[in-house]
């Protein structure tokens, strides 16, 4: 059915907004405007699909809706007042972004954070990778019209937004990550609410979703073999995460550069990195892409179990000596000392001071890799923070692998995808 | 650095031997294991050089995570202004390299990369976007992130973080002049 259809599809040549259709007479190719505002987009991004009946001949994307210069910003605000602009993101998981950032910024500084707040961040960070990929799957069902399925996710995704509210006070917006540390240390409670959620509240969400979506044969034939990315191809356009890992490239930050929680020796005493399995499909489709993020989730559960009894004891961040860290609130409040300490660490003049020089920092996030790539220039703000956005870099491949389609299959690609178009534009 | 990154400087200086590739790290004083090792390498030869790293079974650099730019303007003891970045990383091998191509005013142009890694093609376009730096033999080198006609390239450092007014006096479209 599908080898008629052109390896690559008639290009456009004009852009700018005149035609997109090739100019030949009695040609029924007609053009199909998505976006920028549309339901199936998720967000604001626009398709000008080029159709022959219901058949994608050639799809042009057009992005920058939701540019709002956050790199740009990131050059004006210090390395912890950023913070509050990658919750803004990727904020299906704003959590990962907090650590991500952090990291790399710990990396220009040179700083080793403590055990205990590794722990929560690998748990934290674990925390946002259910998150993501409950919204991501949920949607790949409730795109293609089932209902239902999204709602049970949803109800559990639910219970991680209590779980961040308590440790940092905020539900969405959360920029909990200080460098060197956290906002402020866990409670008990928290733990709890975190081994409720793993233990009772996310396995029967996901029996339920399973039995409505998994063998659901409208589901498997709305995506199997729908957007399909060869192994070769996903290396070659960048495309990380999930999306790789679906196409059969095996490739996960956590074990082949390993940090947190996930290297060996992490708590400086040799434990071990914590175990897990990275899921890898080779069917490339959107089928694959819904396994592999499904068992993604079982596997960021099965983490979080191994760490939340046995998170270390002991501070939460780095100690402040070194002038590099911002002190304990309860030091700043009660002392006169930690108030000198943190007036130095924020007025604008004096602060934190990292060598000249330029590091990248990349976790594995729900999407793929999240890098930032830090130059500095040894004053109080980055030179220039890049941030290596993996919706950016896997949404390249859309134009190809929609050609040859229906529209419908469109939607199916975009939400197997799951791109944040605030990731996208920045 | 590690032993397989030496190696590939070893294969790139026997390659090019009369490149003078200023092998260092990003980040001066980290541990050998940690370095992250950037080459710099001049625009008139980096076509060659990202063929070759793309090639050379010792480097099998399948991956471009990332392309982007810094506009060194004003930045202590640069002498160059833009340093188009690449950060590229071998999945088989398991490592990652930088390179480093500066260009200047007037003119700022690399050749592209878009016909080794098909990756670059976005990431060029929002250099070009943001910098104003060209591609040459770029496919499709249109702005990405701003509109067709923005009169500036937003991430120079000599562009205001409140821009310069685009913002307020851009054109509203009315129902009746639409």
């Amino acid at each position: 059915m599908m080898s008629d259809i052109p390896a690559t599809s008639p290009r456009p040549q004009a852009f700018g907004g005149t035609t997109y259709a090739p100019e030949e007479p009695g040609s029924d190719v007609w053009v199909l405007n998505v976006g920028p505002q549309h339901p199936a987009t998720h967000t604001t991004l626009r398709h000008v699909l080029e159709l022959d009946g219901e058949r994608v001949l050639s799809c042009t994307v057009h992005i920058g809706y939701l540019h709002s210069g956050f790199e740009k910003l990131g050059e004006h605000l210090n390395y912890n007042q950023y913070v509050v602009v990658t919750d803004r993101m990727n904020y299906v998981s704003p959590m990962a972004n907090n650590i991500a950032w952090h990291h790399a910024c710990e990396k220009l500084f040179g700083i080793e954070i403590t055990p205990r707040c590794k722990a929560i961040r690998t748990i934290i960070a674990e925390l946002a990778r259910i998150q993501d990929h409950l919204v991501c799957v949920g949607c790949s069902g409730l795109d293609l019209g089932g209902y239902t399925p999204f709602m049970y996710f949803f109800n559990a995704r639910e219970l991680i937004y209590d779980i961040f509210e308590e440790c940092c006070g905020h539900r969405f917006t959360t920029s909990y990550t200080r460098v060197g540390g956290l906002m402020q240390d866990v409670r008990p409670r928290w733990a709890e609410m975190v081994k409720h959620f793993c233990t009772e509240v996310l396995p029967p969400a996901i029996v339920d979703f399973e039995k409505l979506l998994t063998r659901n044969r409208i589901f498997i034939e709305r995506t199997k073999d729908i957007g399909y990315l060869s192994r070769d191809d996903a290396v070659n356009w960048g495309v990380t995460g999930p999306l790789a890992r679906a196409s059969g490239v095996r490739r996960d930050l956590r074990k082949d550069e390993p940090y947190l929680c996930y290297a060996d020796n992490w708590d400086g005493q040799g434990t071990r990195g914590v175990e897990f399995k990275v899921p890898i499909s080779d069917g490339g489709d959107c089928l694959g892409r819904y396994l592999v993020r499904l068992e993604e989730i079982r596997q960021s559960a099965h983490i979080i179990m191994q760490l939340v009894d046995n998170i270390p004891a002991g501070p939460v961040n780095v100690l402040p000596d070194d002038k590099q860290t911002l002190p304990d609130k309860a030091e700043v409040y009660f002392s006169i000392e930690g108030l000198i300490h943190h007036f130095e660490q924020i007025m604008t003049n004096r602060g934190h001071t990292p060598p000249v020089g330029e590091a990248y920092g990349a976790n594995e996030t729900a999407n793929g890799e999240l890098g930032f790539y830090l130059v500095s220039d040894g004053g109080n703000t980055p030179y220039r923070a890049r941030c290596r956005p993996p919706s950016f870099i896997n949404y390249q491949c859309f134009e190809k692998l929609v050609v040859g389609h229906q529209i419908s299959d469109v939607i199916a690609v975009l939400s197997a995808m799951n791109v944040i178009a605030a990731e996208l534009d920045r | 650095m590690t032993k397989t990154v030496q190696r590939v400087i070893t294969a790139l200086q026997e390659a090019f031997p009369d490149v003078d590739f200023a092998v260092a790290p990003l980040l001066a004083g980290r541990r050998p294991e940690e370095e992250q090792v950037c080459v710099r390498v001049p625009p008139t030869r980096l076509a060659g050089v990202m063929r070759f790293l793309y090639e050379d079974r010792r480097c099998r650099f399948e991956q471009l995570c990332d392309l982007t730019c810094v506009d060194y303007l004003n930045f202590p003891e640069a002498t160059d202004r833009f340093g188009v970045t690449y950060a590229l990383l071998s999945l088989t091998l398991g490592h990652r390299l930088w390179v480093k191509c500066f260009v200047n005013d007037p003119d700022p142009e690399v050749p592209s990369a878009t016909g080794i890694w098909q990756g670059a093609n976005w990431l060029e376009r929002e250099v070009w976007d943001m910098f104003g730096v060209r591609f040459t033999g770029h496919p499709d080198l249109r702005r990405i992130l701003t509109w067709e006609g923005f009169p500036a390239h937003p991430l120079r450092k000599d562009y205001p973080l409140r821009g310069r007014g685009e913002r307020e006096n851009y054109e509203v479209i009315h129902r009746d002049s639409a």
